[in-house]
Parts: C-alpha cells; structure tokens; sequence
C-alpha cells in the first residue's frame, strides 16, 4: 500500500479526485441553494398576496367583512389540510387583543425587516405538540387593527431536509465512485507500467530475450511497449553482433597469435643456428605485421561505423576517386592477365570522405582481382536518379545467392577462399563506409544465368546537392585542362623541398 | 648527425635509440615533454622524433612551442592514433611526418633520412639527376643517357619521388603516402607492381640496375 501511495498515478488520481470531489460539492451547493431559497422566496411571495387581497377585503367590507373571511379561510383550512393550520392568521385590535384567526395570541416576536416577522407557534400533531418556527408578515389597518398572515415552516423544513439529505447522499455516492474509479484507474496504470518494469528487470538481470507485453489496444501504453520492444531487438542484435565479432575476434587473432607463439618456443627449444633464428624472427615479424593489419582494418571499420569522420562534410568526385584507385590496380590486373575495364562518367559528386570511399572501391577491386582466375574486371562509375553508382563486377566464380549478406559480417570470408590471403574484413569496412554516406552496398550477379555468373558489387550512394555539384562540376571539368601544371604544384606540395 | 628522442616508454624509447644509434646518428632522449622542449630549444639536433602522448606536455604542444619560437628542426611525429584526421591535426601542429606506431624500424629510418634531407633544402630544382638518369620537372620528360624514356603521368610522380631521395630507402608506406596519397593498407601488393613496372621502364636494357629492392624495408635508387 506504502508503494502504492508513493506513485505517480496514484498521485494523479488523488489531484483529479480532490479536483472532482471539489466541483461536485459545489455543484451540490448550488442546487440546495436554488430549491431550498425558491421554497422560502415562494412562501413569501404566497403570503405577501393574501394579507395584500385581506387589505382590500378589509377597505371593501369593513373590520366585520374582514373577520368573516378570516374565520371562513380558518375553517376552510381545518377541514382540507388534515387539521393542521399551515396558514397563521390574526387580526386584532389596536391594543393587540385578537378578534379573529387561528393563533391565539399576538406573537412576542421581534421584527425581521420589512413588516416580516418570525415566531415559534405550537401544534398539534397526531396528539403531541410540537414547536415549530412561523413566518409572517404584518400590516396595520386604518383604524390600527393589526392584520397579521403567515404560515408555519413546517413544510418548507420538511423539503429542506429532504433536499439535505438527498444531496447529502448524492455526495456520498459520487465520491465513493470517485475514489473507487479512481483507485481502479491507478491500479490499472500501474499494472500495465508494472509490467515494463517486470521486463526490464528481467533484462537487467541478462535475459535480453524478453519482451514487454503488447495488448493489441493501440493506446499510449502498447506504443510504448511496441518501442521498448523494436529498441530491445536492436540492442540484442547489436549484442549479438558484437558477441560475434568477439568470438571472431577471439578465433582471428588467437589463431595467428597460438601459431606466432608456438613457432617462437619450437625455435627455443630446437635450438637452432644463427640462420635458423634469423628466419624465425622474420617469420614472427611477418606474423606480427599480418595481425596488426587486421587490428588496423577492424580499426578502420570502427572509425567508420562511428562516423567520427564527419562523411559528407565535403564535395568529393566519386569519379576521380575512382580513377585514382582504378590506376593503382591496372598493373595488377595487367600482372594477373585480367582486363581491367573501365567506364567512368566524368564526373559524379557526392558529398563524403576521400579516403573512405578510396578504400572502399581499393577493397572492392582488391577482392574482385584476388578471386577472379580468368577473364575480367570492371569497374563502372555513374549516376542515375539522384544516386550516385560504382559498380566491380567480375568474371569469377560469384557468390552463391545465400551467402551474399554473410560476406558483409566482419571476418566471413567464403570457403574455398581461405587459401588466399585476406582477413574477411574487405566487405564490412565497404559496407560501414556506405552506411556512412546514407548509401548502401550489395551483391548481383553480373551475368545473371550463365555459367559463370560472376559477381557485380554494387555501392550506391546519395549524389551531392544540385547547387553545390553545379559549381563544383565546372571546377572538375576544368581540372582535366589544368592537369599539368596542377601536378607540379602538387609534387612540390607533397616533397617539400621546392 | 644528431637526433633528439622524445619518447615516454622506455622500452621503445631504447628500441628507437638503439636502431639510430646503430645507423651512425648521435642521439639524445628524453622521457616527457617539458625536458623535450628545453633540450629541442637548444636547436642543436638536426631532426627530432617526438611521441604524441606524452607525460607533463603533449608531443603537439611541444611542436607547437618550438615552432613559436622559430625553431624549424624538422620533426617526425610517433602515434598510436592512426586516423587521418589525427595525422592531419598532427601535420597542423607543425609536424613534418607522422608515423602510427607499431612501425618497422626501416620505416622509421626511412623516413628520418627523408626529414634530415629535406632539412638540408635548397633552391628550388628544375632538373634531378641520378647516374645518367635525368628528369626535367617543366618539360615533364626523362631521359636515362640518350634514350628517352615515355612515363605515364603516375609513374613520372613515382621516379621523381624516388629521385628527390636518391640514396635512401623508401618503404612502400612512404610510396602509398607521397605518391598516391592513400593512408590504408591495399593489402595486395600494389606498390611492387608498380615498381617493378617502373623498374622495366628506366632499367630494361641497361647494364645497370638503379632501382633496388631493400629486403624488408623498401627501395632505392642509387647510382653507385
């Protein structure tokens, strides 16, 4: 209960209760205050018409007319209203000795303003007596007889007290609802956060397979969940991505390392010559440079994945880069007897990281001549609805269709191609590059149906703005012009010694 | 020729030492910042090899302070920070090479024998010549005796590098850097091939060789 208190709902509903109980009191209020008040003003008002028509019957007929009607109205209400005189009348003589009505004597009572008074008379009722209050006006006749009318409060207090009672009840009834409702709100709210809390525990305590429940409602409450949900299948993939990458880690480099190990305690224990020891330190160092560039490529692809580099803060021509790192492999290509063809449009701006998008393509070619035995390479650069496209395609073996996601995983690589050097890292730092610039990169058949399909790499990224490639690519088509002179100024540049 | 080490680990300190020691320079160390930068004050050395982080004042901010006070010692900046933008910020900071640690010690050596002639300077040339190769950097053509030999544009920035160091080894790092101006590692061996073509180009046909293979290390070009 103590916990109970202590929430927020329940402090939300005990503000909208104490709101709510205040409005229906007040609404309360009013009532009692218009019906009770109608009762007393209509009592008045009956009584004001009586004395006032009694005044004329008096300047009409005389003190005895007067009388005679008096006496006649007593009777009249003796005999209708159950033997009990709701009407008060009165009229004496200047000395205020009564000569007709049904109260036996003038009333010692004080003014209440505007010739109305108010007195205790006693009745009759069912053999007891009872004192009830009496309200009743007073006018003084020519002559100065007084002529007093009013009536008993009886009634009206009988409606006051029925009306105090039935709101009194309407109260009661409304705030216990209110309480009630408002305590089963509370309870439901609660429970339905409960029960975010219930999962989240538990995944605090590691088990990151559980969900919060979704009741199919639609309300805040299940959009919450359904969030909380797609949130918690990001954080166990990302988990589970990572525990991939740890245990890859683990094998890719504890297996270099075991070998490194054991070579270098096989030579102690050989105890070899001098020649012996020089080629297994050159052979350890070989090892060592092997790992570090798979810790340098694992680094790459996490600087990238982390977009420290602000990709995009710059125009850069997709095309030139391309060319550049298209001339870095043309000899190896030519050295491995592939062609490396090429068709690279002019010039295709986007807005990205140099370097990045330079290893990216290098990694690209780099695959596409390591595992293409025959035939050719090409690499395409263009652009086509507001995207900008390279493509490698080759004429190797290809990439069987399933397994076309897993070359993107960090240390995948294909069987078959263990053999060949590489760390499985080539594809992931290209698709970390690509998501990088807002792009995307995937695999195709390059001739879909033959023999040899091959295999076409796709990397498509968002071309440069228009009004920022409009300028920038009259600078590129300039540039081929200049290209000479710019190279000197470069190599000046770039030794120094100028 | 004496070089000033700026180092805090000792052990790599010692390693650096030792190997430049042993390649004939007279070197000096230090093992934090503040005494670096007093002893570089002096203006002594001729290159100075400086570790970005380093205890009392960063390797940057001792750069910084001596290029402030003019002193232009040309300085090579050790790192474990490896990202471009930490190279470029290096550079920025006055540096004039910038090697990621862990590094081959032949890189190392490379590249001071580079910073140490470039600190030698010089009027600006129009003409390199080694043995009886020659470059014309204007009229952009070589020639090795009297045959001329045609270069594409990316092999003629290749031969000139590897003459502006003749005498030195270049490593294949320096070749990726100076030449194509890429900082990753193409995995294959690119930078071979294209030595190797270069190597047919201005050695095919000659008694010879002027470019050489450094095992381990790099190339040369060398007359002698």
């Amino acid at each position: 209960m103590g916990r109970f208190l202590n929430t927020n709902a329940f402090r939300l509903a005990a503000v909208y209760f104490a709101l709510f109980a205040t409005s229906v009191l007040a609404l309360l209020a009013f009532i009692y205050f218009s019906t009770a008040g109608f009762i007393e003003r209509q009592t008045e008002a009956t009584i004001d018409a009586e004395i006032r028509g009694l005044a004329e019957q008096y300047q009409e007929h005389g003190l005895a007319g007067l009388i005679e009607i008096i006496e006649q109205r007593v009777n009249a209400a003796h005999h209708t209203r159950n033997n009990i005189d709701d009407t008060l009348y009165l009229i004496t003589d200047p000395l205020l000795h009564p000569l007709a009505g049904n109260l036996e004597k003038w009333p010692s009572a004080g003014e209440r303003g505007n010739g109305w008074i108010g007195f205790p008379v006693e009745e009759k009722r069912g053999g007891t007596t009872e004192t009830e209050d009496a309200r009743a006006s007073v006018i003084v006749l020519p002559g100065n007889f007084h002529l007093l009318v009013g009536r008993d409060l009886h009634e009206a207090r009988i409606f006051r007290e029925r009306i105090t009672h039935t709101l009194g009840w309407a109260a009661l009834i409304t705030l216990a609802l209110g309480i009630a409702g408002g305590f089963f709100m509370t309870r439901n709210m609660l429970h339905k956060v409960d029960a975010v809390n219930r999962t989240s525990a538990h995944i605090i305590h590691g088990d990151l397979t559980q969900r919060v429940p979704v009741t199919g409602s639609g309300d805040e409450f299940d959009q919450l969940a359904q969030n909380l949900n797609v949130m918690l299948d990001q954080v166990e993939r990302l988990m589970l991505g990572m525990r991939q990458v740890t245990d890859n880690i683990a094998h890719d480099l504890r297996t270099p390392l075991a070998r490194l190990r054991s070579r270098l305690e096989v030579t102690l224990i050989e105890k070899p010559d001098a020649a012996r020891y020089a080629e297994a330190l050159r052979d350890t160092i070989a090892e060592a440079d092997n790992l570090l560039g798979t810790f340098n490529a694992l680094l790459s692809i996490a600087e990238a994945e982390a977009g420290s580099r602000r990709a995009g803060a710059e125009v850069v021509d997709l095309a030139e880069i391309a060319r550049n790192v298209a001339e870095l492999y043309e000899p190896v290509a030519d050295e491995q007897g592939l062609a490396l063809k090429l068709d690279i449009a002019d010039s295709v701006l986007v807005r990205g990281d140099r370097h990045l998008l330079s290893q990216a393509i290098a990694n690209l070619l780099d695959n596409a001549l390591k595992y293409t035995p025959a035939g050719y390479v090409a690499l395409t650069v263009g652009s086509a609805d507001g995207l900008a496209r390279a493509e490698v395609a080759d004429s190797g073996p290809g990439v069987p269709a399933d397994r076309r996601e897993a070359v993107f995983d960090r240390f995948v690589r294909l069987e078959g191609s263990r053999s060949t050097p590489g760390n499985g890292l080539g594809l992931s730092l290209v698709r970390a590059v690509a998501k990088l610039h807002d792009g995307a990169v995937w695999l195709e058949d390059n001739e879909p149906g033959g023999d040899f399909p091959g295999l076409k790499v796709v990397l498509q990224l968002p071309l440069a703005p228009a009004n920022a490639s409009a300028a920038d690519r009259g600078a590129a088509r300039v540039a081929p012009a200049l290209a000479a002179p710019t190279l000197v100024a470069e190599t000046a540049r770039d030794f120094g010694e100028a | 020729m004496k070089l000033l080490v700026i180092e805090d680990d000792r052990e790599a300190a010692a390693y650096v030492v030792k190997g430049l020691s042993e390649s004939g320079y007279v070197v000096d160390l230090a093992h934090e910042g503040r005494d670096g930068l007093f002893m570089a004050s002096s203006g002594n050395y001729d290159a100075l090899i400086v570790d970005r982080m380093l205890p009392n004042m960063d390797g940057l901010a001792v750069i910084a302070a001596l290029r402030s006070a003019d002193i232009r010692t040309p300085v090579l900046i050790l790192s474990a920070l490896g990202a471009v933008d930490d190279r470029v910020k290096g550079l920025r900071a006055g540096g004039d090479d910038y090697l990621v640690k862990p590094f081959a010690f032949a890189e190392l050596l490379a590249r001071v024998e580079a910073l140490l002639r470039r600190g030698s300077g010089g009027p600006a040339t129009t003409k390199l010549k080694v043995g009886e190769l020659e470059m014309d950097l204007l009229a952009r053509n070589v020639h090795r005796g009297t045959r001329e030999i045609e270069l594409l544009p990316r092999e003629f920035r290749l031969l000139e590098f590897l003459m502006r160091h003749a005498g030195q080894v270049v490593t294949r790092t320096m070749l990726l850097e100076n030449v194509w101006d890429y900082h990753f590692d193409p995995q294959t061996n690119v930078i071979d091939v294209h030595v190797s073509r270069l190597r047919q180009k201005i050695d095919k046909g000659f008694e010879r060789p002027l470019l050489h293979t450094v095992r381990g290390a790099g190339y040369r070009l060398d007359a002698g």
